[in-house]
């Protein structure tokens, strides 16, 4: 993942060597200038890297600090320090970015069969808004480092805490633009750019997926962006808006945040589930079971979404009667969700199943999400979530939707595409073997956290009871596994790079336009306008294989 | 370490065996669906894998009947959570038995002091009887903090600026975790302790033991005087503000028309903001002062305990 161009050849020795996105020219301008979407796919790979690099640092020290219950390898501050920079790092500039800015970004314009976004121009400065955003963020940790937690809780936020919250939120604040314009982009680009033919029940579900991600950054990242503001001039102008001993009310700011980061939730999980339906459905070589309820479900999840935030504060002293309305509202997105999982369960049924790398991913990503999603149950019930509010159960859950479903979404994805943007084959056994890696520690970091959450260990605990050591030295030995399986990737894919076999257009014989064209693609993406003719996944329409390039 | 991995928490309230009935319906729904899609999953990879690399397996759209059939279904049960969840949820909250003995909580960057009615103080513990309905009246002093029992399976913020009670009845003599859930700044992880249940000789025994100086009640009188709230709420009515005697639980008609009662959170704001709400009968903007700055929130709660006391005489006089 490196910036400098890649020897993009990608046809047998002795043929002419073909114009494509990577060698139509080289340079490190020619990269920061570009307003080919595919190229800013790759900027924001790099970038998101960087912090997911990052965050996994933080990780790896607390998860080392968490081995006994005395607080012996950093300090107080430290933890806190650390365990919110790794929040802030994963959420707001790994996994809120992650799947649209990289894999929306390359594959959206291809998938419906159009050269570009709909505003190239604005989509480079999305990128460079993440990246400034990123480096004032940056800023803020190296100067000392920021101890509030990823959810900024005041008054602690606004008046208590003495490390770098403003810093912090100015960063954020400009990170959410890049966000608001990626889904501004995404949205007209849907609906303006299709190609011929293309109707909106012949999208691929990925393009669904996005859609609804996008209605959701738009709406709701402002929202963020006004209560950081608030907490920003609440702690450098005293005005009175959160802190009750100025005359402000803490809960207004749980109401704001929540407003955006419960739906953000669904910004990091819908592309995932784009993702998964397109490798279900590739593999299985089936369309997919039920699309139109798949594609409404996105829709549904968008929706529902903006009204239970409250669910994160049945605990805060608002009213019973206020819980139990979010309560019943939470109850309801289990159903959009439910209906996915069954359907793509359902979509194996009969199908011709490979267990390529990423189809493991993708039964990886349901499983997990499965059990996320079951869990979540246990916080939308009141009663048990008075009990497991804050602590190690939360924690568990959410990793399980945000690590167990987000990123192993976005690991398919990786595994799905990379022929296709590089040009490249990774080698297919360590793939599978990763996969693996990643499936068990994962699954040993965070199962024995609901056990704990259980047993009542509240979450950002640096030093707890003796009596949850055990269950911590678990969770510990399956982060340290895990880790070695995010390495893994990167190792294969950096080399895949240079020595990887050549992919051919279509090595996994999918359907859908991105497939149709060469990787890696020409700069236009295609050669003449594609006309649809069929739905997507239509797998059984002509006599299979076809490739439009051998290998 | 040398008892193994401890699977599940100690039950020591009335709440924590009904909220333990819910959990295990939970994890029996939750077990039976994800039972469900892993052994489907792992059917039909293995039964439908891949045998030729021409194969093309039929086309199938979907099934209208199975997908109401699963939205249907989780949507009742999912109902049922929502319904058993909501009833206890309630019965934690809001139904606070009549005769609750009230004790009293202040959390601060990083302990929880606790009083007694009988004036006992102590920190980051809590003795309490069993069997016995206890309701805790809490606030906190700076940031928000959580209130968490796990062995009860009880938890309230407690957010500054306003008050936050909950109740409980324990049912077991023994030592529990109390712990800070809301995260609170550099020590929360130390802002923990422990809660004694005792019997309730023992507990009374206690009570009267180790230096107890004035009760809530006499502390809050003592204020009451010191900080001349008596030159104008005089017990006769004929002060330049209203009698404070029988208010306490009682409805107020204020100015505005509206009618409050006169609760905890309405004392405080009253004392830290006496123009929010007031009596109807007398000027607006209000002679009396505000006390913000002057006055800790144990001050007030002392306050609060006296004002309770003259309407507990009243109503048996």
């Amino acid at each position: 993942m490196d910036a400098t161009p890649i020897n993009a050849h990608s046809g047998t020795p002795g043929e002419p060597i073909r114009a494509n996105y990577l060698n139509v020219n080289y340079g490190l301008k020619s990269w920061l200038l570009t307003t080919d979407h595919k190229r800013i796919g790759i900027l924001y790979l790099i970038s998101i890297t960087i912090f997911f690099a990052l965050g996994g640092i933080f990780a790896a020290l607390i998860r080392l600090e968490l081995m006994t219950p005395e607080g012996d390898v950093v300090s107080s501050e430290m933890y806190n320090k650390l365990f919110t920079m790794h929040g802030v790092a994963m959420i707001f500039f790994f996994l809120i970015p992650s799947i649209p800015a990289v894999f929306g970004n390359f594959l959206i314009p291809m998938m419906i069969g159009a050269r570009d976004v709909a505003f190239p121009r604005l989509n480079l400065m999305s990128w460079y808004i993440y990246s400034i955003g990123g480096v004032f963020t940056f800023a803020a940790m190296a100067l000392g480092g920021v101890d509030t937690g990823w959810t900024f809780y005041a008054p602690y936020s606004s008046t208590y805490s003495n490390s770098n919250v403003a810093l912090t939120a100015v960063g954020i604040f400009i990170l959410g633009f890049s966000s608001i314009l990626t889904g501004l982009n995404f949205i007209v680009t849907i609906h303006k750019m299709r190609a011929p033919g293309l109707t909106w029940f012949r999208l691929p579900l990925f393009v669904w997926a996005h859609y609804a991600t996008s209605l959701i950054q738009i709406l709701g990242t402002p929202v963020v962006a006004i209560s950081i503001v608030l907490v920003a001039l609440e702690r450098l102008l005293k005005l009175g808006i959160f802190d009750p001993k100025l005359g402000g009310d803490p809960l207004l700011f749980q109401h704001l945040f929540w407003f955006y980061s419960h739906p953000a939730v669904y910004i990091m999980i819908l592309p995932s589930m784009g993702v998964v339906s397109e490798v279900i459905a590739c593999f299985s070589r089936k369309r997919v079971f039920g699309y139109p309820f798949i594609a409404f479900s996105s829709l549904a999840i968008a929706v529902l979404g903006f009204l239970v935030w409250g669910h994160h504060m049945f605990t805060s002293g608002q009213s019973v009667y206020a819980g139990m309305i979010f309560s019943v509202l939470t109850m309801l997105v289990a159903i959009p969700s439910a209906v996915k999982v069954f359907n793509w369960t359902a979509t194996l049924y009969k199908g011709s199943v490979s267990y390529q790398a990423p189809m493991l991913y993708a039964l990886g990503f349901i499983g997990l999400f499965t059990i996320g999603g079951l869990t979540g149950l246990f916080l939308a019930t009141l009663a048990t979530d008075v009990h497991l509010h804050d602590t190690y159960f939360v924690v568990a859950h959410f990793h399980y939707i945000m690590v167990g479903g987000a990123i192993m979404g976005y690991m398919a994805a990786m595994h799905f595409w990379w022929p296709k943007m590089t040009g490249r084959l990774y080698p297919e056994g360590w793939a599978k073997f990763a996969a693996l890696v990643i499936f068990v520690g994962f699954n040993l970091t965070f199962f024995p956290q609901f056990v704990l959450g259980y047993l009542g260990m509240p979450r950002r605990y640096h030093v707890y009871p003796p009596e949850f050591q055990v269950l911590n030295v678990m969770s510990t030995a399956g982060a340290s596994i895990l880790a070695v399986g995010y390495i893994i990737p990167l190792i294969y894919l950096l080399w895949s790079l240079k020595y990887g076999p050549a992919a051919g257009a279509n090595p996994w014989q999918a359907k859908g336009l991105e497939w149709t064209t060469p990787s890696p693609p020409p700069p236009h993406n295609f050669e003449r306008t594609p006309v649809v003719t069929e739905e997507a996944y239509a797998y059984e329409s002509k006599p299979y294989p076809e490739e439009a390039e051998v290998v | 370490m040398d008892q193994g991995i401890p699977l599940f928490p100690e039950a020591a309230s009335t709440m924590a065996g009904k909220v333990d009935a819910l959990y295990f319906f939970l994890v029996a729904v939750a077990v039976f669906f994800a039972a469900l899609i892993f052994i489907s999953l792992t059917v039909f990879a293995l039964k439908y894998r891949r045998r030729s690399e021409t194969e093309v397996p039929p086309s199938i759209h979907g099934s209208t009947p199975l997908e109401i059939a699963w939205s249907v279904i989780p949507l009742g049960l999912v109902m049922i959570m929502f319904a058993w969840g909501a009833k206890l949820y309630f019965d934690a909250y809001n139904e606070v038995p009549p005769d609750a003995e009230e004790v009293y909580v202040v959390g601060k960057q990083w302990m929880w002091h606790i009083q007694h009615a009988n004036g006992r103080r102590e920190i980051n513990e809590l003795h309490v009887p069993v069997g016995r309905p206890i309701k805790l009246i809490m606030a906190s002093e700076d940031v928000i903090h959580s209130f968490y029992i796990p062995a009860f399976r009880l938890k309230k913020d407690v957010v500054p600026g306003r008050y936050a009670t909950i109740w409980f009845q324990a049912t077991k003599p023994g030592r529990y975790h109390l712990f800070c859930a809301e995260y609170c700044g550099t020590g929360h992880s130390k802002m923990k302790g422990w809660v004694t249940v005792m019997e309730p000789a023992e507990y009374q025994a206690w009570l009267s033991g180790g230096v107890v100086g004035e009760s809530m009640e006499a502390a809050g009188e003592r204020l009451f005087n010191q900080l001349g709230c008596n030159t104008c709420h005089r017990a006769d009515g004929t002060g330049r503000g209203p009698s404070l005697v029988g208010v306490f639980g009682k409805p107020v008609r204020l100015l505005s028309g509206e009618t409050v009662i006169a609760d905890e959170a309405y004392i405080r704001e009253s004392i830290l903001n006496p123009n929010a709400k007031i009596v109807a009968g007398y000027p607006s903007p209000t002679i009396m002062s505000t006390y913000q700055g002057q006055i800790s929130e144990r001050g007030i709660l002392q306050i609060i305990a006296y004002l309770k006391s003259l309407s507990k005489e009243e109503r048996s006089q």
